[in-house]
């Protein structure tokens, strides 16, 4: 089972109090309307699968309830670090170092 | 076959020599969801809203506990949540908030004894000793979400909505028919 740290309650917990909430830091067009076909496809369907560090959202569903942000390396499944919904992807000091 | 709980009296459902599972006495219950300055809420209550997630505060017989960055449970006696209700009414044009009854949604059960903790690993993930006593956690009992209350380290307490208790309930049977199975061997 994996453990996921969640910086709202700052405890880490078992993975069945979470639920994934796919890719992060994707920003909804402040006005859809003005959007072409292929931007809005872009935006609702166009996703990374990342082989590596992956940021995406994490909800701490059966606990405070909040969405959160997760780097999570998608080969090893290890979380490198969580954050706050809002906040920059943080930088990691060696950015993929040892999870080869 | 599965009745559902606040149909029952409240007294002891299970059993084993080291722990015992029963159920409590009605209570008020309130959900509150406020954010920014939270000082005129704790004037109506009479002490401060906790501040940490899974933190407690009492006073009166009146508890609350923080369940997330913008939301509180408060647990009372029956014969509050009417003045509660028109207490909070009275500030809600200065500051905006959600309290809501919710006595009607769940059902508390007790477990205590030397085992406690050992029967609530059947059902939850998380390390139940861990959480230090006074305090509480919402969190997934097989499969249920449920808000625990630590009030000792052998003595806690379960919200659960009516729904899912006779769930949570079997397994709890199950689970303090093993422990005395395990007794008994011993």
């Amino acid at each position: 089972m994996l453990l996921i740290h969640c910086p709202y309650c700052e405890e880490t917990l078992p993975e069945v109090e979470f639920v994934h909430a796919g890719q992060a830091h994707i920003a909804r067009p402040d006005l859809p309307s003005s959007q072409t076909d292929e931007e809005w496809e872009a935006y609702l369907f166009i996703r990374t699968n990342e082989k590596g560090i992956h940021a995406e959202r994490w909800r701490h569903v059966h606990g405070c309830g909040r969405f959160f942000n997760a780097l999570r390396h998608t080969v090893t499944d290890q979380f490198l670090t969580t954050y706050k919904a809002g906040e920059p992807r943080p930088e990691l000091p060696v950015e993929g170092g040892d999870q080869k | 076959m599965t009745t559902t709980l606040s149909s029952r009296h409240p007294g002891v459902l299970a059993t084993s020599p080291a722990v015992e599972v029963s159920l409590a006495e009605p209570r008020g219950r309130l959900s509150l969801r406020a954010r920014g300055d939270l000082t005129p809420f704790a004037r109506v209550l009479g002490f401060a809203l906790p501040e940490r997630i899974g933190q407690r505060a009492e006073e009166h017989d009146i508890r609350a506990i923080r369940l997330g960055p913008d939301e509180w449970t408060l647990n009372t006696p029956m014969a509050a949540v009417q003045r509660l209700l028109e207490a909070f009414a009275a500030i809600y044009p200065d500051h905006p908030h959600s309290l809501v009854d919710i006595s009607g949604r769940e059902v508390s059960l007790v477990i205590e004894g030397a085992q406690a903790s050992d029967l609530l690993s059947i059902g939850c993930a998380r390390d139940v000793e861990a959480i230090p006593a006074g305090e509480g956690r919402r969190t997934m009992f097989d499969g249920t979400t449920v808000v625990l209350w630590k009030d000792a380290a052998d003595s806690y307490r379960l919200d659960i909505w009516n729904s899912f208790a006779p769930h949570v309930l079997d397994l709890l049977k199950t689970g303090c028919a093993e422990l005395a199975a395990e007794a008994r061997q011993a």
